[in-house]
């Protein structure tokens, strides 16, 4: 008894004070480590694409060119300068959004690096959707039934899904509804200025593919979470406490079950933006990803890099935001590690 | 905490029983780990087989035999150059599960030394390894193998090298929290007692306890690996053509979906079930190392 007379009170009165100051000190380190993970990333894709095997300027002027014509293409390029100069050069282009010209068209790149993120990015929006669509209902509906023959059976769905790469079920859905049932097209991009419909259209089976392989991984993750949460003395609690066994579920289960979900969920998000890169030349939308893959294939090295870069800081933020947001949804997990 | 608790309640029979019982455990894996197991058993032996014969040459273009419908002379048919799909769908088998073999073999011999090292030596040099290992764990897979091939050039060897590297972190944070768990037994401390070195420890004690986890570990990435080595080949980043690559012919096949769709099914249909067994069997080995993670993914 009195252990927690003493006990207590100096809870209650720690918390007002001591969390926020933890929660900032928490937010500053995890923004700070962003930070120095972002330029160890950048340093990195810098060294990698700048001490290759061939020079750009060889490369882009091919191998008839002479000597002085390649020296000055180089010197042109700003390619003779050190390392540290480019680096810092091409950082300071980077912060300020001014991502430099094509070393093969000469053309700026920032615009057109935006014009693909019109394709990229709704596509990205949509598979996520579609994800959800189906992770939320498919694992929830797996975990409930878990004991039983169906729910068996859609947890195999569930792994039948993560088996198929979104490549492949790409192809598959071509195959369905574009050259069998002929609904839909099998590639190419109609531009939003051109007509809604018909980008939306363009846009249906990119999604169903990128967004269906995310949501099984989801499901299954949803599902397993659940089935923690229904041997949950506090759910047993609830139900003892005269709650219909979904009452229990949804007023006291779901959000429990929603915390292990939400770091997953974040990687399923990074996935998805890494997956519209293959999703994109599976149906040849002019998005981020064939903006990669052609850039890779003319070695017009700076607009990969440049991509590359793009692509991982969006990844990293994703990752950061999710994980604050998991220790602060999750008071258990402790703003410490 | 069961250890603790099996230990203090009766030492002697556990440390009689418990060969006997491992052993019978080891025998009844479940029923989607056996199909899973049964699947890269035949996957493999396909493999190796395609090393001495393969029905005809994968690369034996036959003219006036494109696009033939299966038959018992070509069991899945023949491609745009007349090539036997199924010879060249057993050599892709090989050369996908060299590479991604590879590049899982890298990640396992850097991966498992680096978490080892980072377990027992908790200081500066632990904290290095395992910062190394988030940022390369944070730098997506495919993005990381882009950027490799963008500067060395598509080839069989860039794509595993960049998939292998990519995978490290895996490793070596498994490692590292096995090892760490193992390291808090009280046989750790009287090995330690007895004057063994950290090198000893590690071989004698904390690689036999952790063996299980990596097998099951080594499944589950190695179905990751077949996805990356599948879908680089497919952007034409990975081993280039006339070599038949599951992703490869994949990526052909998309050119003629309107004459002969079976084309583009063969090879996707061989990545999805391949990926499927492995992942059934790396859970099922997982479920019965650790049965608490029974139903998690």
């Amino acid at each position: 008894m009195q252990v927690a007379d003493l006990s207590t009170p100096s809870v209650v009165a720690r918390r007002p004070s001591g969390q926020p100051h933890e929660l900032r000190r928490f937010l500053l380190r995890r923004i700070l480590t962003l930070l120095v993970t972002l330029w160890l990333a950048s340093v990195l894709v810098f060294l990698v694409l700048n001490i290759l095997p061939g020079k750009p300027a060889q490369v882009i002027l091919g191998t008839q060119a002479t000597p002085s014509s390649v020296a000055a293409l180089t010197a042109k390029l700003g390619l003779n300068r050190p390392l540290v100069d480019q680096y810092l050069h091409w950082i300071h282009g980077l912060v300020t959004l001014n991502l430099g010209n094509s070393y093969i068209s000469a053309q700026p790149i920032a615009p057109v690096i935006g014009a693909a993120l019109e394709v990229t990015g709704p596509l990205v929006l949509a598979g996520l959707v579609v994800g959800l669509l189906i992770a939320i209902p498919l694992g929830i509906a797996s975990a409930l039934r878990h004991t039983r023959r169906s729910g068996i059976v859609l947890s195999g769905i569930a792994q039948i899904g993560i088996a198929i790469p979104n490549f492949v079920l790409g192809i598959l859905l071509i195959i369905v509804f574009a050259v069998d049932l002929k609904v839909l097209p099998a590639s190419g991009f109609t531009t939003w200025s051109t007509s809604v419909t018909g980008a939306l259209q363009s846009l249906v089976l990119p999604a169903v593919a990128l967004g269906l392989v995310e949501g099984a991984i989801l499901a299954r993750y949803i599902r397993a979470s659940i089935i923690e949460v229904l041997r949950a003395d506090y759910l047993r609690t609830a139900r003892a406490k005269g709650l219909r066994p979904n009452q229990a579920l949804i007023r006291h289960g779901l959000r429990n079950a929603s915390i292990p979900v939400l770091t997953v969920f974040g990687l399923e998000l990074s996935g998805l933006i890494i997956g519209a890169v293959v999703i994109e030349a599976v149906f040849t939308l002019p998005g981020l990803g064939s903006l990669l893959l052609s850039s890779v294939a003319n070695r017009d090295l700076i607009t990969v890099q440049d991509i590359v870069m793009l692509v991982a800081t969006t990844v990293l933020v994703v990752n950061t935001i999710v994980d604050i947001l998991y220790r602060v949804i999750d008071p258990r997990m402790g703003l410490r590690s | 905490m069961t250890q603790n608790h099996q230990s203090s309640s009766s030492p002697p029979s556990v440390a009689l029983v418990q060969p006997p019982k491992r052993r019978a455990r080891l025998l009844t894996l479940g029923p989607s780990a056996t199909i899973g197991a049964i699947i890269v058993a035949v996957v493999v032996l396909i493999a190796i087989v395609s090393i001495w014969w393969t029905p005809y040459g994968p690369l034996a273009v036959n003219t006036g035999a494109e696009f033939l419908r299966p038959s018992l002379a070509h069991p899945l048919g023949t491609d745009e150059y007349g090539r036997d799909v199924l010879s060249r769908l057993m050599k892709g088998t090989q050369l996908t599960l060299l590479s991604s073999l590879g590049a899982v073999i890298i990640a396992l011999v850097i991966g498992v030394p680096a978490g080892l090292i980072a377990a027992f030596k908790r200081g500066v040099a632990g904290e290095i390894i395992m910062r190394g290992a988030d940022l390369l764990y944070s730098f997506p897979a495919l993005l990381a193998a882009i950027t490799l091939v963008a500067a060395f050039g598509a080839s069989t060897l860039t794509a595993t090298l960049a998939i292998g590297i990519a995978s490290i972190p895996v490793f070596a944070r498994v490692t590292r929290s096995t090892a760490l768990s193992v390291l808090a037994n009280d046989y750790v401390l009287a090995a330690r007692a007895y004057g063994r070195s950290n090198f000893q420890i590690a071989r004698r004690h904390v690689l036999p306890n952790i063996m299980g986890v990596l097998v099951a570990q080594i499944a589950l990435l190695l179905s990751i690996t077949i996805l990356a080595v599948a879908a680089l080949s497919y952007l034409g980043l990975g081993t280039p053509p006339p070599a038949p690559t599951w992703g490869g012919m994949l990526e052909n096949a998309q050119n003629y979906l309107y004459q002969d769709p079976m084309l583009a099914l063969w090879p996707g249909l061989a990545i999805a079930i391949t990926v499927f067994g492995l992942n059934a069997l790396g859970d099922g080995v997982r479920d019965l190392l650790d049965p608490t993670l029974k139903g998690r993914s």
